[in-house]
């Protein structure tokens, strides 16, 4: 089983970049978008609270190294596919904050025009196929998209996000199958955020190491620590180079932590706040991505500068998001097959 | 007489039902913790977690499984949260479940209830609000169960696990908080009776599930304009209750049928399929727009049937 390459075995690092091999300037983008999302869903959260955001909400806080990281290792047209709790995946493929935001109150100018909600959005212009709210249902639609990459024969590769509890669904250890079979270019990634609703991992699964689920397959994977977006990168980096040059699919578990609950309705009785504080106070990603650039040198003035502007942009997509008037009960009959 | 929520009472059958069979026992993910809507609080600290057995995320699985234990005459009650969610175990509900006893000639019995809770509940779109009661109602070997209230929701649970055949039983989502009296004890609902809401003479409403309460409304507004509506609340939809629709459906010589789930192919078709069949009455559907539930609450309620629309549609056949 391939590990994640280490970083000090590769040679010197470059100039100007820090041991996981980010460049400087790569470093304080992750940094920005992971800020972003950060904040984003903070928002969201407050405007949940205000009543304008219903249904289901699942928020991103504390894994958004995981996204970032890896859409740092991808290029122009690699798609991603993830479940419900998706946000943050959107916002790092590029999609706007405030289309993300329109949607989650349910308005015209979201992505989904107020028809999907938080779970269910959509972007074509940027590679990203949703936003499913059935466990394990993006899965083996991600194989599908690796396929026309194989199909058409560009050398793009998918990403497939799904979680430690979605990482139980059979069609899951199908896909692995098919993906390994047909050597399908789709990194598959585990958000092992410890939890699926409020059952723990080891509640649910039999397996002590996910990043080995696809060992009968032979694909090749890695266990990364997804709470250091350099180290997510990095890893990031050689599977989807895997996949690029042609050698099937690559599994990477990247071990994160959820800070809020499930969904917007969650008590949290199955932990402890002490575990989640700590995890907070030890382990933050983005806290983790400012000390090194500290350590970099970068000056505050810097740092501030990005701070400011994620907070302008974030509240611009709430003010959006508010302002943006409600679809017309009309909508119901657009994109539906044949209406009575 | 107890009062209590449609959740209580349902939670009240099955821990009664435990009690009295050991071989009665419940799975499904998180009921541990006591089910997403608690549904089963507290069961686990009576029955302990072999007989109230939390599941990963595997629906297909779990549902084979039972499928299995039930062969073996252990009787499951197979929890799947949202009837959206157990389309990953349609395989073994329909294929397995509902064949096994014509298949191997009386010999597989399955007694097994699939809870399947349905219906549209606070924005939660489209893959989280669906009723698809008319799909199982399709299938030979299964029974449908959809109770309206919380008295119902205690005598058809138990009914429904002392069956010797498999019971997809559908709860709404948007009842669980619905208070009623409902009887202590020993309280069975048989199936295909259905209920006598309230008694007229000019329009014969048929509905089950929470689109009973919303006739009901309609029906109160109509009394007061004159017009007599005969509701009935079906209970079951397989077996269902002809005697009770045809007889009251050839004495008002109108039948309207209503339900939550979409109009075209729902089991409303059926019904008044049938009754056009055995009586002359004039019959009319109302259900949802064949369209997906949306998220945002002016698309969302696009696809509810109203009280109005009830009421309008009641006149309409009265002539009015
Ligand atoms: C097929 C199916 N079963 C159950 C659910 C209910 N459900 C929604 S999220 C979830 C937990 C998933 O956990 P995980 O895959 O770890 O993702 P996380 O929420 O931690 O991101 C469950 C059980 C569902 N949406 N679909
Ligand atoms: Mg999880």
């Amino acid at each position: 089983m391939a590990k994640a390459p280490d970083a000090k075995k590769r040679g010197k690092a470059r100039p100007g970049s820090t041991e996981g091999g980010l460049s400087q300037e790569q470093l304080l983008r992750g940094y920005r978008d992971m800020l972003l999302i950060r904040r984003f869903e903070e928002k969201a959260g407050q405007l949940y609270g205000m009543g304008l955001i219903g249904g289901f909400c699942h928020l991103y806080i504390g894994q958004e190294a995981v996204v970032v990281g890896i859409q740092m290792a991808l290029g122009e047209g690699d798609q991603v596919i993830t479940s419900y709790r998706d946000h943050g995946h959107m916002l790092a493929t590029g999609m706007q904050a405030r289309g993300v935001m329109a949607e989650l109150t349910g308005r015209k100018d979201g992505y989904s025009r107020g028809k999907g909600g938080s779970m269910h959005m959509f972007s074509k212009e940027r590679n990203f196929f949703g936003g499913h709210g059935i466990v394990g249902a993006q899965v083996s639609l991600g194989n599908g998209l690796a396929f026309s990459n194989w199909y058409r024969q560009t050398d793009r590769v998918c990403v497939t996000y799904f979680g430690d509890g979605a990482a139980n669904q059979g069609q899951v250890f199908e896909s692995f199958n098919l993906a390994a079979l047909l050597k399908l270019p789709c990194v598959f990634v585990i958000e092992n955020n410890k939890y699926g609703m409020g059952t723990s991992v080891d509640r649910a699964t039999a397996s002590r190491d996910l990043s080995k689920n696809g060992t009968p397959w032979h694909i090749p994977s890695a266990q990364v620590d997804g709470m250091d977006v350099e180290a997510v990168h990095e890893a990031a980096a050689a599977a989807v180079a895997h996949c690029r040059a042609g050698k099937g699919p690559y599994l990477l578990e990247v071990k994160t932590y959820r800070y809020r609950g499930h969904s917007m309705s969650d008590p949290g009785r199955y932990r402890t706040r002490e575990e989640v504080q700590k995890m907070r106070t030890e382990r933050d990603c983005i806290e983790g991505a400012r000390h090194k650039l500290e350590g970099l040198g970068v000056e505050e003035a810097a740092i501030k500068q990005i701070d400011d502007e994620v907070k302008r942009i974030v509240q611009e997509a709430a003010d959006f998001a508010q302002a943006s008037p409600e679809p017309d009960a009309a909508e119901l009959y657009t994109d539906v097959l044949l209406e009575v | 007489m107890a009062r209590m929520t449609y959740l209580a009472a349902a939670r009240a059958a099955l821990a009664e039902e435990m009690r009295r069979d050991p071989l009665v026992w419940a799975v499904g993910e998180d009921l541990g913790r006591g089910g997403v809507f608690g549904q089963y609080a507290g069961l686990v600290e009576e029955f302990g977690p072999e007989r109230i057995s939390d599941a990963p995320i595997s629906e297909a699985a779990i549902l084979g499984a039972s499928v299995g234990a039930a062969l073996m005459g252990t009787r499951p009650v197979v929890e799947m949260r949202f009837s959206d969610f157990a389309l990953c175990a349609v395989d073994e509900l329909v294929n397995q479940a509902a064949k096994a006893r014509f298949m191997f000639g009386g010999q597989g019995r399955v007694p097994l209830v699939v809870r399947e809770p349905i219906g549209m509940w606070r924005s939660s779109a489209a893959q989280h609000s669906q009723s698809l009661e008319a799909w199982y109602a399709h299938i030979p070997g299964l029974v449908v169960a959809c109770p309206a209230t919380p008295a119902d929701n205690k005598g058809l649970l138990k009914s429904a696990i002392r069956c010797d055949d498999p019971v997809v039983y559908m709860e709404h989502k948007n009842l669980w908080p619905l208070e009623g009296e409902v009887p202590e004890g020993e309280h069975l609902v048989p199936f295909g009776v259905a209920r006598r809401v309230r008694a007229g003479g000019d329009v014969t409403i048929v509905s089950w599930s929470q689109q009973v309460h919303v006739c009901a409304e309609a029906a109160e507004a109509l009394a007061g304009e004159g017009i007599g509506v005969d509701l009935i609340d079906l209970r079951t939809l397989w077996p269902w209750d002809r005697v009770m629709v045809l007889e009251s459906a050839a004495r008002t010589g109108r039948l309207l049928v209503c339900h939550e789930a979409v109009a075209v192919a729902g089991f409303g078709a059926e019904i008044a399929a049938t009754v056009a069949e055995h009586t002359s009455a004039k019959v009319r559907r109302l259900g949802a727009p064949r369209a997906p539930v949306g998220y945002a609450p002016p698309v969302e309620d696009a696809v509810r049937v109203g009280a109005a629309a009830v009421a309008a549609t009641a006149r309409s056949m009265m002539g009015r």
